[in-house]
């Protein structure tokens, strides 16, 4: 290493530093302190913004606690279908020829903006069945048509012949017709993450498997699952702060309504519709708390390698 | 998230591609053949069924008014011939999306570079010069990967709201700062891709070998020349990888765009074809093609450079 003067790193750091304190630790510092004073940031409150998230006084403006139900719906939900959709499409697509294809064709939707998306999925989810897909295809296997997005019955009700029931918390119908579309949009990221963790496995380990008598499904279980669940967990945690930060989708799909509000939306809701400033900010408190196990869980890992490297 | 560097070489990506090293192709005997059949029916059907969606948009944008409204898109697809160019003309003239087009270059464009070269000033120096404080600082950075962008939103508009300078400035098309300008949003832009462009290139620059700088210091190289002649040039797949990313982002930004821009003439097409969703929820001759022509970009880039947004993704895989 060449000796520097003292300020010369800073010199090279200066505008990376800037532009972060201006536009994220600056309004992350700024939104705390909001949060414990009212409507318009002109009197301390104490906690009674937090209050206002767990007594949901007014659920007609802004239903707190069906936004967070939501989104652990979304969390569960989505992190699980879109791992285990992306490990049997990243399994099934590295046995075949025409690999590179299949993972471009799943790989698709990431590229594409949640506008677009928003667009492509109202054509699909169309409630005239001679033009929406889906509702053609529900109308012609005998079911009935229905608002993908707007119906907020349990969604039992489409199995059964009871008629249209209410949704238990967060399980309505068109709460499954959104992480329906993220799941579409997001595979190809799982799979692209996973098929690089399984091009790891060694052909010996596979082959001694099966000359051992192993069959396929044991292989998957016993020998791939423990092998890639490291990506397993770097794919889950990406999908994890995704759900914990969704806006976009839902507020280009439903805008929130119908009771598909997440806690992004509520913020933005809060702060910008409603108004209300503190209870935005508080919920935004609340959002960035539950991110922050889930970064320092990253960082540990992060630092783990940076000791081992 | 994969902080090694190897994960950016050619050979990973090239396995990541690739058809995998695990299954050898072996040769098909009819046997094998057969016994493949279900697999390949179940992965064709995924594939079919993942694609079904985009094509549905596609076909129905080259479709005449009249028909989409009244028979669904894959009637078309049993009587082709009846294919129209109408409705994007429709969206280019008189909708705006022409000049929203131009606006989202306007707006990408700019952001991609600032945060390129803010970002490796950046990580050269987190990378490899020592200071006090350097792992510390670098772990703060990486934290603000996680901060959900609205929460940033009302803060940053107060600021922008006691910085309005209203002097004319043609070229960039109304005002120098503020909510009708493009430097804010650029600015804006390049801040939020900056905690992760910062943490890949960091780990791309300290993986490069460290002989290559030490002869380098030791003829006398300036950290500019280092930085310039060595650093850049070598980087050049992480960095590629990164602007495809950085672009692509910003180009799909609704939320910044929005809140940010006031001025209508400025609007990108996300933005617009928000509107256009609001005021035209089923005219669906229009949002096809709108949002068709807001997709091209990304998928053309997506096509020809497959490789290097494969890259960023392995790389990059912490961010939310």
């Amino acid at each position: 290493m060449i000796g520097r003067r003292w300020w010369v790193p800073w010199l090279w750091l200066s505008p990376a530093l800037a532009l972060i304190a201006v536009y994220l630790v600056y309004p992350t510092i700024d939104t705390v302190r909001r949060s414990f004073m009212d409507a318009n940031s002109s009197e301390w409150v104490g906690f009674d913004n937090y209050r206002f998230i767990i007594e949901n006084p007014r659920p007609l403006v802004a239903d707190t606690h069906q936004a967070l139900l939501n989104n652990a719906l979304w969390l569960v939900l989505f992190t699980v279908a879109t791992v285990a959709l992306g490990l049997v499409i990243a399994v099934l697509a590295g046995r075949v020829r025409y690999e590179s294809f299949a993972k471009s064709a799943i790989f698709i939707p990431m590229a594409i903006s949640f506008v677009a998306a928003g667009v492509i999925w109202r054509f699909m989810y169309e409630f005239n069945p001679d033009i929406g897909t889906i509702n053609r295809v529900v109308t012609e296997l005998g079911g009935e048509r229905t608002a993908w997005l707007q119906n907020n019955q349990s969604p039992q009700s489409w199995f059964t012949d009871l008629g249209p029931q209410d949704a238990w918390g967060p399980f309505q119908l068109n709460n499954f017709s959104l992480i329906t579309v993220a799941v579409w949009m997001w595979t190809g990221f799982a799979v692209v993450v996973l098929s690089a963790g399984l091009k790891g496995i060694s052909t010996e380990v596979l082959e001694a498997a099966r000359v051992d008598g192993a069959n396929e499904w044991q292989i998957f279980w016993r020998i791939i699952i423990p092998i890639v669940s490291p990506t397993i967990a770097v794919v889950a945690t990406t999908l994890v702060i995704l759900t914990l930060k969704n806006f976009d989708l839902v507020w280009v799909m439903t805008g929130g309504r119908f009771g598909t509000d997440v806690v992004a939306t509520q913020f933005y809701r809060q702060a910008f519709v409603v108004g209300d400033r503190g209870v935005g900010a508080a919920i935004a408190v609340v959002l960035l708390l539950m991110v922050v196990p889930i970064m320092l869980i990253s960082l540990r890992r992060f630092q783990f390698q940076e000791e081992t490297r | 998230m994969a902080t090694d560097p190897r994960v950016l070489s050619p050979e990973s990506v090239e396995e990541a591609l690739g058809p995998a090293r695990a299954e050898p192709a072996r040769a098909e005997t009819p046997a094998g053949f057969i016994a493949k059949i279900p697999l390949h029916l179940a992965l064709i059907g995924l594939v079919v069924l993942w694609s079904i969606p985009t094509v549905a948009l596609l076909v129905s944008s080259f479709r005449d008014p009249t028909a989409i409204a009244s028979s669904g898109w894959w009637t078309a697809l049993t009587e082709p011939g009846n294919f129209t160019l109408d409705n994007y003309r429709d969206v280019l003239d008189r909708r705006g999306m022409g000049d929203a087009f131009i606006n989202s270059l306007v707006i990408t464009v700019p952001s991609t570079l600032l945060v390129i070269l803010v970002a490796a000033f950046a990580a050269y120096a987190f990378a490899w010069m020592d200071f006090p404080g350097r792992n510390a600082l670098f772990l703060v950075v990486v934290a603000m990967l996680v901060v959900p962008l609205q929460i940033t939103l009302i803060p940053v508009l107060r600021l922008y709201a006691n910085m309005e300078v209203d002097w004319e400035v043609p070229l960039i098309g109304g005002r120098l700062f503020g909510t009708a300008s493009f430097p804010a949003i650029w600015l804006a832009h390049a801040a939020y891709g900056l905690p992760f462009a910062v943490f890949l290139l960091r780990n791309f620059f300290g993986g490069l070998p460290r002989d290559l700088f030490e002869s380098a210091y030791l003829d006398g190289a300036s950290d500019l020349t280092v930085f310039t002649r060595i650093v850049l040039p070598l980087s050049a797949p992480a960095i590629a990888a990164l602007a495809i990313f950085q672009f692509l982002w910003t180009w799909n930004d609704l939320l910044v765009a929005l809140v940010f821009l006031a001025d209508p003439e400025m609007y990108p097409m996300t933005v617009r074809i928000s509107n256009l969703v609001s005021s035209f929820g089923t005219n669906y001759q229009v949002l096809t093609a709108a949002a068709f022509i807001s997709m091209a970009v990304p998928l053309a880039i997506f096509f020809a450079l497959q490789r290097y947004f494969v890259q960023g993704i392995l790389a990059g895989s912490i961010k939310g």
